[in-house]
Protein backbone atom coordinates (compact mmCIF):
# COMPACT_ATOMS: atom_id res chain seq x y z
CA UNK A 1 0.00 0.00 0.00
CA UNK A 2 1.27 3.61 -0.90
CA UNK A 3 1.98 5.95 2.08
CA UNK A 4 2.93 9.42 1.93
CA UNK A 5 4.59 11.70 -0.35
CA UNK A 6 2.67 11.04 -3.89
CA UNK A 7 -0.27 9.13 -2.39
CA UNK A 8 -3.25 9.70 -5.11
CA UNK A 9 -6.84 10.67 -4.00
CA UNK A 10 -10.18 10.50 -5.79
CA UNK A 11 -11.22 13.73 -6.83
CA UNK A 12 -10.58 16.24 -3.46
CA UNK A 13 -11.73 13.43 -0.99
CA UNK A 14 -9.81 11.46 1.24
CA UNK A 15 -10.38 8.31 -0.69
CA UNK A 16 -7.08 6.46 -1.75
CA UNK A 17 -6.99 6.17 -5.69
CA UNK A 18 -5.38 2.88 -5.04
CA UNK A 19 -8.30 0.40 -5.54
CA UNK A 20 -8.16 -2.23 -3.04
CA UNK A 21 -8.85 -6.06 -4.69
CA UNK A 22 -12.39 -7.58 -3.13
CA UNK A 23 -10.73 -11.12 -3.13
CA UNK A 24 -11.77 -13.63 0.29
CA UNK A 25 -8.88 -14.09 2.80
CA UNK A 26 -7.16 -17.31 2.26
CA UNK A 27 -7.84 -19.56 5.06
CA UNK A 28 -5.67 -22.92 3.65
CA UNK A 29 -3.08 -22.91 5.94
CA UNK A 30 -5.25 -21.97 9.40
CA UNK A 31 -5.21 -24.91 11.58
CA UNK A 32 -7.52 -27.92 11.05
CA UNK A 33 -10.50 -27.10 8.87
CA UNK A 34 -10.68 -23.61 8.81
CA UNK A 35 -13.51 -22.03 7.03
CA UNK A 36 -14.29 -18.49 5.78
CA UNK A 37 -17.23 -17.07 7.80
CA UNK A 38 -18.19 -15.01 4.44
CA UNK A 39 -19.82 -16.58 2.42
CA UNK A 40 -19.53 -20.64 3.23
CA UNK A 41 -20.48 -20.51 6.95
CA UNK A 42 -23.55 -18.06 6.83
CA UNK A 43 -25.56 -19.96 4.45
CA UNK A 44 -25.36 -22.68 7.16
CA UNK A 45 -26.12 -20.87 9.84
CA UNK A 46 -28.90 -19.79 7.36
CA UNK A 47 -30.20 -23.25 7.03
CA UNK A 48 -29.67 -23.51 10.84
CA UNK A 49 -31.98 -20.51 11.44
CA UNK A 50 -34.58 -21.96 8.82
CA UNK A 51 -34.83 -24.88 10.63
CA UNK A 52 -35.68 -22.88 13.91
CA UNK A 53 -37.57 -20.31 12.25
CA UNK A 54 -40.29 -23.05 11.34
CA UNK A 55 -40.33 -24.52 14.90
CA UNK A 56 -40.93 -21.09 16.13
CA UNK A 57 -43.49 -20.32 13.24
CA UNK A 58 -45.57 -23.85 14.49
CA UNK A 59 -45.32 -22.85 17.87
CA UNK A 60 -47.08 -19.10 17.07
CA UNK A 61 -49.99 -21.22 15.05
CA UNK A 62 -50.49 -24.05 17.51
CA UNK A 63 -50.61 -21.24 20.70
CA UNK A 64 -51.77 -18.02 19.95
CA UNK A 65 -50.30 -15.60 23.12
CA UNK A 66 -52.76 -14.93 25.32
CA UNK A 67 -55.24 -12.14 26.50
CA UNK A 68 -56.78 -11.47 29.35
CA UNK A 69 -59.68 -8.61 30.20
CA UNK A 70 -59.24 -5.45 30.44
CA UNK A 71 -57.20 -4.52 33.18
CA UNK A 72 -59.72 -3.52 36.34
CA UNK A 73 -58.03 -1.93 39.33
CA UNK A 74 -61.03 -2.93 41.38
CA UNK A 75 -61.12 -6.23 41.03
CA UNK A 76 -58.52 -6.58 44.42
CA UNK A 77 -59.14 -10.60 44.26
CA UNK A 78 -57.40 -11.19 41.03
CA UNK A 79 -53.59 -13.23 41.70
CA UNK A 80 -51.29 -12.26 39.80
CA UNK A 81 -47.93 -14.32 38.18
CA UNK A 82 -45.79 -12.59 36.58
CA UNK A 83 -44.27 -14.34 33.17
CA UNK A 84 -42.36 -17.52 33.79
CA UNK A 85 -38.76 -16.86 33.75
CA UNK A 86 -39.39 -14.40 36.65
CA UNK A 87 -41.31 -17.37 38.64
CA UNK A 88 -38.44 -18.03 40.89
CA UNK A 89 -37.34 -15.02 42.03
CA UNK A 90 -41.29 -14.49 42.87
CA UNK A 91 -41.33 -18.27 44.57
CA UNK A 92 -37.94 -17.15 46.86
CA UNK A 93 -40.59 -14.35 48.23
CA UNK A 94 -43.00 -16.42 49.54
CA UNK A 95 -40.58 -18.39 52.21
CA UNK A 96 -40.52 -16.78 55.79
CA UNK A 97 -37.04 -15.61 55.85
CA UNK A 98 -37.24 -13.92 52.48
CA UNK A 99 -40.79 -11.96 53.09
CA UNK A 100 -42.21 -10.01 55.69
CA UNK A 101 -39.82 -8.64 57.98
CA UNK A 102 -37.25 -10.15 55.49
CA UNK A 103 -38.32 -8.66 52.44
CA UNK A 104 -34.77 -7.65 51.55
CA UNK A 105 -33.13 -10.76 51.62
CA UNK A 106 -35.36 -12.55 49.18
CA UNK A 107 -35.93 -8.99 46.78
CA UNK A 108 -32.55 -7.75 47.10
CA UNK A 109 -29.88 -9.34 49.06
CA UNK A 110 -29.78 -13.07 47.54
CA UNK A 111 -30.80 -11.83 43.76
CA UNK A 112 -28.43 -9.12 44.20
CA UNK A 113 -25.59 -11.85 45.70
CA UNK A 114 -26.25 -14.12 42.47
CA UNK A 115 -26.05 -12.20 39.93
CA UNK A 116 -23.63 -10.31 41.12
CA UNK A 117 -21.46 -13.20 41.23
CA UNK A 118 -22.48 -14.07 37.81
CA UNK A 119 -21.68 -10.32 36.32
CA UNK A 120 -18.20 -10.45 38.34
CA UNK A 121 -17.54 -14.26 37.24
CA UNK A 122 -14.00 -13.72 35.95
CA UNK A 123 -12.87 -12.00 38.78
CA UNK A 124 -13.88 -14.65 40.96
CA UNK A 125 -12.80 -17.60 39.43
CA UNK A 126 -9.23 -16.37 38.09
CA UNK A 127 -7.29 -19.87 37.99
CA UNK A 128 -5.83 -20.56 34.16
CA UNK A 129 -8.11 -23.78 33.86
CA UNK A 130 -11.15 -23.33 31.73
CA UNK A 131 -11.82 -26.86 31.96
CA UNK A 132 -15.37 -27.71 33.88
CA UNK A 133 -13.31 -30.50 35.58
CA UNK A 134 -10.57 -28.08 36.81
CA UNK A 135 -12.77 -25.69 38.15
CA UNK A 136 -15.02 -27.93 41.24
CA UNK A 137 -16.02 -24.54 42.80
CA UNK A 138 -17.33 -22.12 39.73
CA UNK A 139 -19.03 -25.31 38.07
CA UNK A 140 -20.31 -26.24 41.80
CA UNK A 141 -21.70 -23.12 42.34
CA UNK A 142 -22.91 -22.75 38.72
CA UNK A 143 -24.66 -26.29 39.07
CA UNK A 144 -26.00 -25.69 42.74
CA UNK A 145 -27.55 -21.96 41.39
CA UNK A 146 -29.13 -23.63 38.58
CA UNK A 147 -30.96 -26.51 40.32
CA UNK A 148 -31.73 -23.20 43.02
CA UNK A 149 -33.89 -21.60 39.73
CA UNK A 150 -35.39 -24.71 38.66
CA UNK A 151 -36.44 -26.00 41.98
CA UNK A 152 -37.98 -22.62 42.50
CA UNK A 153 -39.63 -22.63 39.14
CA UNK A 154 -41.08 -25.49 39.37
CA UNK A 155 -42.36 -25.50 43.31
CA UNK A 156 -44.25 -22.14 41.74
CA UNK A 157 -45.75 -23.60 39.20
CA UNK A 158 -47.00 -26.62 40.79
CA UNK A 159 -48.91 -25.02 43.79
CA UNK A 160 -50.34 -22.34 41.20
CA UNK A 161 -53.73 -23.32 40.12
CA UNK A 162 -53.49 -22.58 36.35
CA UNK A 163 -57.65 -23.49 35.92
CA UNK A 164 -58.55 -20.48 38.41
CA UNK A 165 -56.13 -18.29 37.21
CA UNK A 166 -57.43 -18.70 33.67
CA UNK A 167 -60.81 -18.34 34.86
CA UNK A 168 -60.07 -14.84 36.66
CA UNK A 169 -58.65 -13.49 33.45
CA UNK A 170 -60.80 -14.56 31.17
CA UNK A 171 -62.71 -12.35 28.97
CA UNK A 172 -66.38 -11.80 29.51
CA UNK A 173 -68.55 -10.09 27.20
CA UNK A 174 -69.79 -6.90 28.68
CA UNK A 175 -73.30 -5.07 28.12
CA UNK A 176 -74.33 -1.48 28.22
CA UNK A 177 -74.19 -0.58 31.69
CA UNK A 178 -76.28 2.51 32.27
CA UNK A 179 -74.84 3.85 35.23
CA UNK A 180 -76.69 6.61 35.81
CA UNK A 181 -79.89 4.22 36.45
CA UNK A 182 -81.25 3.27 39.86
CA UNK A 183 -80.87 -0.35 39.58
CA UNK A 184 -76.55 0.47 39.20
CA UNK A 185 -76.87 3.15 41.45
CA UNK A 186 -78.49 0.58 44.32
CA UNK A 187 -75.71 -2.00 43.57
CA UNK A 188 -72.72 0.18 43.69
CA UNK A 189 -74.58 1.68 47.12
CA UNK A 190 -75.21 -2.33 48.41
CA UNK A 191 -71.56 -3.55 47.70
CA UNK A 192 -72.38 -5.49 44.75
CA UNK A 193 -69.93 -4.27 42.28
CA UNK A 194 -66.85 -5.35 45.11
CA UNK A 195 -66.99 -8.93 44.24
CA UNK A 196 -69.17 -9.06 40.99
CA UNK A 197 -66.74 -5.51 39.35
CA UNK A 198 -67.41 -2.31 38.30
CA UNK A 199 -69.21 -3.55 34.76
CA UNK A 200 -70.66 -6.54 36.71
CA UNK A 201 -68.69 -9.04 34.68
CA UNK A 202 -67.64 -10.90 37.62
CA UNK A 203 -63.94 -11.30 39.24
CA UNK A 204 -61.99 -13.78 40.72
CA UNK A 205 -65.29 -15.16 43.09
CA UNK A 206 -67.70 -13.82 42.04
CA UNK A 207 -69.80 -15.04 38.64
CA UNK A 208 -70.94 -11.90 36.12
CA UNK A 209 -74.46 -10.86 35.97
CA UNK A 210 -74.64 -10.41 32.46
CA UNK A 211 -76.73 -12.92 30.69
CA UNK A 212 -77.80 -15.02 33.64
CA UNK A 213 -81.29 -16.06 32.31
CA UNK A 214 -82.56 -15.65 36.14
CA UNK A 215 -86.12 -14.53 36.74
CA UNK A 216 -86.12 -10.72 38.85
CA UNK A 217 -88.11 -13.05 41.64
CA UNK A 218 -84.91 -15.41 41.49
CA UNK A 219 -82.29 -12.78 41.64
CA UNK A 220 -83.74 -10.79 44.75
CA UNK A 221 -83.50 -14.44 46.48
CA UNK A 222 -79.95 -14.91 45.66
CA UNK A 223 -79.65 -10.81 46.97
CA UNK A 224 -81.25 -12.00 49.78
CA UNK A 225 -80.01 -15.51 50.87
CA UNK A 226 -76.97 -15.53 49.22
CA UNK A 227 -75.71 -18.64 47.03
CA UNK A 228 -72.26 -20.51 46.88
CA UNK A 229 -69.33 -18.38 48.26
CA UNK A 230 -72.30 -15.36 48.55
CA UNK A 231 -72.86 -15.02 51.99
CA UNK A 232 -77.01 -14.31 52.81
CA UNK A 233 -78.29 -11.37 53.85
CA UNK A 234 -75.65 -8.99 51.63
CA UNK A 235 -78.57 -6.77 50.40
CA UNK A 236 -79.94 -4.41 53.39
CA UNK A 237 -82.37 -1.98 51.32
CA UNK A 238 -86.32 -2.26 51.35
CA UNK A 239 -87.92 -4.38 49.20
CA UNK A 240 -89.14 -1.67 46.60
CA UNK A 241 -85.47 -1.27 46.27
CA UNK A 242 -84.62 -4.87 45.65
CA UNK A 243 -87.04 -5.01 43.24
CA UNK A 244 -85.30 -2.30 41.06
CA UNK A 245 -81.97 -4.17 41.86
CA UNK A 246 -83.35 -8.07 40.81
CA UNK A 247 -85.41 -6.03 37.96
CA UNK A 248 -82.19 -4.12 36.67
CA UNK A 249 -80.46 -7.21 36.85
CA UNK A 250 -82.29 -9.69 35.20
CA UNK A 251 -82.34 -7.34 32.25
CA UNK A 252 -78.55 -7.11 31.45
CA UNK A 253 -77.25 -8.36 28.30
CA UNK A 254 -74.45 -8.70 26.16
CA UNK A 255 -73.55 -6.61 23.57
CA UNK B 1 -24.90 -4.86 -13.63
CA UNK B 2 -24.31 -5.04 -9.72
CA UNK B 3 -20.64 -5.16 -10.18
CA UNK B 4 -20.32 -1.82 -11.82
CA UNK B 5 -22.85 -0.57 -8.96
CA UNK B 6 -20.22 -1.83 -6.39
CA UNK B 7 -17.74 -0.52 -8.48
CA UNK B 8 -19.00 2.61 -8.37
CA UNK B 9 -19.83 3.10 -4.54
CA UNK B 10 -16.48 1.18 -4.04
CA UNK B 11 -14.62 3.90 -6.07
CA UNK B 12 -15.88 6.79 -4.48
CA UNK B 13 -16.08 4.91 -0.54
CA UNK B 14 -13.54 2.51 -0.57
CA UNK B 15 -16.47 0.28 0.88
CA UNK B 16 -14.19 -3.26 0.76
CA UNK B 17 -12.57 -2.64 4.08
CA UNK B 18 -15.39 -2.06 5.51
CA UNK B 19 -17.78 -4.93 5.36
CA UNK B 20 -14.59 -7.41 4.68
CA UNK B 21 -13.32 -6.24 8.20
CA UNK B 22 -16.78 -7.10 9.50
CA UNK B 23 -18.08 -10.63 7.57
CA UNK B 24 -14.43 -12.30 6.04
CA UNK B 25 -13.24 -13.86 8.98
CA UNK B 26 -12.14 -17.36 10.25
CA UNK B 27 -14.45 -20.31 11.24
CA UNK B 28 -12.43 -22.22 13.41
CA UNK B 29 -13.06 -26.37 13.02
CA UNK B 30 -13.59 -27.10 16.73
CA UNK B 31 -16.96 -24.17 16.52
CA UNK B 32 -18.14 -26.05 13.60
CA UNK B 33 -21.15 -28.08 13.52
CA UNK B 34 -20.28 -29.53 9.69
CA UNK B 35 -16.94 -31.07 11.17
CA UNK B 36 -18.27 -31.71 14.99
CA UNK B 37 -21.74 -32.23 15.88
CA UNK B 38 -21.41 -31.43 19.34
CA UNK B 39 -20.01 -27.82 18.30
CA UNK B 40 -24.40 -27.12 18.16
CA UNK B 41 -23.58 -25.84 21.43
CA UNK B 42 -21.86 -22.56 19.72
CA UNK B 43 -25.74 -21.72 17.82
CA UNK B 44 -27.12 -19.83 20.82
CA UNK B 45 -25.58 -17.20 20.54
CA UNK B 46 -26.69 -16.82 17.07
CA UNK B 47 -29.82 -17.97 17.96
CA UNK B 48 -30.05 -15.43 20.46
CA UNK B 49 -29.22 -12.57 17.89
CA UNK B 50 -31.67 -14.31 15.43
CA UNK B 51 -34.11 -14.10 17.48
CA UNK B 52 -33.14 -10.50 18.75
CA UNK B 53 -34.07 -9.48 15.38
CA UNK B 54 -37.19 -10.83 14.87
CA UNK B 55 -38.21 -9.25 18.15
CA UNK B 56 -37.03 -6.05 16.41
CA UNK B 57 -38.75 -6.63 13.38
CA UNK B 58 -42.38 -7.67 15.23
CA UNK B 59 -42.19 -4.98 17.27
CA UNK B 60 -41.69 -2.43 14.85
CA UNK B 61 -44.84 -3.86 13.36
CA UNK B 62 -46.90 -4.01 16.64
CA UNK B 63 -46.32 -0.54 17.31
CA UNK B 64 -48.35 0.32 13.85
CA UNK B 65 -51.68 -0.60 15.80
CA UNK B 66 -50.34 -0.67 19.72
CA UNK B 67 -51.82 2.82 21.46
CA UNK B 68 -49.94 3.22 24.80
CA UNK B 69 -53.43 4.44 26.41
CA UNK B 70 -55.35 2.92 29.51
CA UNK B 71 -58.43 3.54 27.10
CA UNK B 72 -57.29 2.00 23.99
CA UNK B 73 -54.01 -0.13 25.05
CA UNK B 74 -56.51 -3.36 25.38
CA UNK B 75 -58.36 -2.36 22.81
CA UNK B 76 -55.58 -1.60 20.21
CA UNK B 77 -54.06 -5.09 21.17
CA UNK B 78 -57.42 -7.00 20.88
CA UNK B 79 -57.97 -5.33 17.37
CA UNK B 80 -54.47 -6.97 16.60
CA UNK B 81 -55.06 -9.57 17.90
CA UNK B 82 -58.58 -10.86 16.11
CA UNK B 83 -59.38 -8.57 13.12
CA UNK B 84 -55.74 -7.12 11.68
CA UNK B 85 -54.23 -9.65 8.83
CA UNK B 86 -51.33 -12.08 10.35
CA UNK B 87 -51.95 -9.63 13.60
CA UNK B 88 -52.26 -12.78 15.60
CA UNK B 89 -49.13 -14.25 14.02
CA UNK B 90 -46.85 -11.16 14.46
CA UNK B 91 -47.78 -10.21 17.98
CA UNK B 92 -47.76 -14.35 18.59
CA UNK B 93 -44.13 -13.97 17.62
CA UNK B 94 -43.36 -11.09 19.81
CA UNK B 95 -44.74 -13.00 22.92
CA UNK B 96 -43.11 -16.36 21.92
CA UNK B 97 -39.60 -14.75 21.33
CA UNK B 98 -39.64 -13.03 24.86
CA UNK B 99 -39.84 -16.58 25.85
CA UNK B 100 -37.19 -17.98 23.48
CA UNK B 101 -34.97 -15.24 23.92
CA UNK B 102 -34.46 -16.02 27.61
CA UNK B 103 -33.75 -19.62 27.11
CA UNK B 104 -31.54 -19.17 24.25
CA UNK B 105 -29.68 -16.85 26.09
CA UNK B 106 -29.31 -19.04 28.92
CA UNK B 107 -27.97 -22.08 27.35
CA UNK B 108 -25.38 -19.42 25.68
CA UNK B 109 -24.39 -18.20 29.24
CA UNK B 110 -24.29 -21.73 30.50
CA UNK B 111 -22.22 -22.56 27.23
CA UNK B 112 -19.31 -19.64 27.87
CA UNK B 113 -19.84 -20.63 31.91
CA UNK B 114 -19.03 -23.85 31.75
CA UNK B 115 -15.99 -23.74 28.91
CA UNK B 116 -14.48 -21.22 31.06
CA UNK B 117 -14.68 -19.04 27.86
CA UNK B 118 -15.27 -15.58 30.28
CA UNK B 119 -11.78 -16.50 31.10
CA UNK B 120 -8.84 -13.30 30.09
CA UNK B 121 -9.00 -11.96 27.83
CA UNK B 122 -12.52 -11.69 27.46
CA UNK B 123 -13.29 -10.76 31.21
CA UNK B 124 -14.89 -7.57 30.01
CA UNK B 125 -17.17 -9.37 27.03
CA UNK B 126 -18.64 -11.47 29.79
CA UNK B 127 -20.01 -8.48 31.55
CA UNK B 128 -21.19 -7.01 28.61
CA UNK B 129 -22.61 -10.29 28.15
CA UNK B 130 -24.14 -10.37 31.81
CA UNK B 131 -25.19 -6.60 31.28
CA UNK B 132 -27.58 -7.70 28.10
CA UNK B 133 -29.41 -10.69 29.93
CA UNK B 134 -30.53 -8.19 32.54
CA UNK B 135 -31.37 -5.74 29.53
CA UNK B 136 -33.24 -8.30 28.33
CA UNK B 137 -35.02 -9.73 31.78
CA UNK B 138 -36.04 -5.44 31.78
CA UNK B 139 -37.24 -5.81 28.10
CA UNK B 140 -39.10 -8.52 29.43
CA UNK B 141 -40.57 -7.44 32.45
CA UNK B 142 -41.85 -3.60 30.93
CA UNK B 143 -43.56 -5.72 27.49
CA UNK B 144 -45.61 -7.65 29.87
CA UNK B 145 -47.29 -4.30 31.18
CA UNK B 146 -48.26 -3.30 27.55
CA UNK B 147 -51.20 -5.43 26.60
CA UNK B 148 -52.90 -3.41 29.71
CA UNK B 149 -54.82 -6.77 30.34
CA UNK B 150 -55.26 -8.34 34.17
CA UNK B 151 -51.90 -10.18 34.23
CA UNK B 152 -50.17 -7.57 33.19
CA UNK B 153 -51.36 -4.83 35.72
CA UNK B 154 -51.54 -6.87 38.76
CA UNK B 155 -48.21 -8.03 37.92
CA UNK B 156 -46.96 -4.78 37.36
CA UNK B 157 -48.09 -3.79 40.69
CA UNK B 158 -46.10 -6.61 42.62
CA UNK B 159 -43.34 -5.98 40.68
CA UNK B 160 -43.23 -2.07 41.78
CA UNK B 161 -44.26 -3.26 45.11
CA UNK B 162 -40.55 -4.82 45.33
CA UNK B 163 -39.11 -1.60 43.77
CA UNK B 164 -40.23 0.32 46.38
CA UNK B 165 -38.96 -1.81 49.06
CA UNK B 166 -35.29 -0.99 48.17
CA UNK B 167 -33.94 0.48 51.13
CA UNK B 168 -33.78 4.51 50.78
CA UNK B 169 -34.41 4.75 47.39
CA UNK B 170 -37.27 2.58 46.90
CA UNK B 171 -40.24 5.26 46.53
CA UNK B 172 -38.02 7.18 43.93
CA UNK B 173 -37.20 4.79 41.73
CA UNK B 174 -40.62 3.48 42.25
CA UNK B 175 -42.15 7.10 41.35
CA UNK B 176 -39.52 7.42 38.30
CA UNK B 177 -40.86 3.80 37.01
CA UNK B 178 -44.44 4.48 37.83
CA UNK B 179 -44.84 7.98 37.10
CA UNK B 180 -46.78 8.26 40.83
CA UNK B 181 -45.85 7.36 44.18
CA UNK B 182 -49.48 5.71 44.56
CA UNK B 183 -50.85 4.85 41.39
CA UNK B 184 -50.53 2.46 38.94
CA UNK B 185 -52.32 4.25 36.02
CA UNK B 186 -51.60 6.41 32.54
CA UNK B 187 -48.11 7.55 33.49
CA UNK B 188 -46.86 4.42 34.13
CA UNK B 189 -48.31 2.69 31.11
CA UNK B 190 -46.49 5.83 28.97
CA UNK B 191 -43.19 5.51 30.67
CA UNK B 192 -43.33 1.46 30.56
CA UNK B 193 -43.58 1.90 26.84
CA UNK B 194 -40.77 4.51 26.50
CA UNK B 195 -38.71 2.39 28.31
CA UNK B 196 -40.12 -0.77 26.34
CA UNK B 197 -39.43 1.06 23.15
CA UNK B 198 -37.13 3.40 23.09
CA UNK B 199 -34.28 3.04 26.62
CA UNK B 200 -34.03 -0.19 26.51
CA UNK B 201 -33.14 -1.35 22.61
CA UNK B 202 -30.78 1.67 22.66
CA UNK B 203 -28.60 0.25 25.53
CA UNK B 204 -29.10 -3.15 24.30
CA UNK B 205 -27.90 -2.34 20.65
CA UNK B 206 -25.18 0.13 22.15
CA UNK B 207 -24.16 -3.31 24.38
CA UNK B 208 -24.47 -5.56 21.53
CA UNK B 209 -22.58 -3.71 19.19
CA UNK B 210 -19.99 -3.74 22.07
CA UNK B 211 -20.25 -7.42 22.49
CA UNK B 212 -19.76 -8.23 18.70
CA UNK B 213 -16.80 -5.47 18.25
CA UNK B 214 -14.88 -7.63 21.10
CA UNK B 215 -15.76 -11.23 19.98
CA UNK B 216 -13.99 -9.99 16.43
CA UNK B 217 -11.46 -8.31 18.45
CA UNK B 218 -10.43 -11.18 20.25
CA UNK B 219 -11.40 -14.48 17.74
CA UNK B 220 -13.92 -17.09 19.33
CA UNK B 221 -12.20 -19.26 22.61
CA UNK B 222 -10.31 -21.85 21.27
CA UNK B 223 -11.01 -25.57 22.09
CA UNK B 224 -10.85 -26.87 25.54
Amino acid sequence: MHRGKGMKFVGDSRISADRKPNIPKDYSEYPGKTEAFWPNFLLKEWMVGAVFLVGYLCLTIAHPSPLERIADPTDTAYIPLPDWYFLFLYQLLKYTYASGPYNAIGALVIPGLAFGALLLAPFLDRGPERSPAKRPFAVGFMLLAIAGVFYLTWESAAHHDWEASKKQGAIVEGADIDKESDGYKLMDSSGCISCHGAELTGGAGAPSLIDTGLSPEEISKIAVKGQGAMPAGMFKGSDKELATLAEFVSGLSAK
Amino acid sequence: MLTKLYDWVDERLDITPLWRDIADHEVPEHVNPAHHFSAFVYCFGGLTFFITVIQILSGMFLTMYYVPDIKNAWESVYYLQNEVAFGQIVRGMHHWGASLVIVMMFLHTLRVFFQGAYKKPRELNWMVGVLIFFIMLALGLTGYLLPWDMKALFATKVTLTIVESVPLMGPALKTLIAGDPTIVGAQTLTRFFAIHVFFLPAALFALMAAHFLMIRKQGISGPL
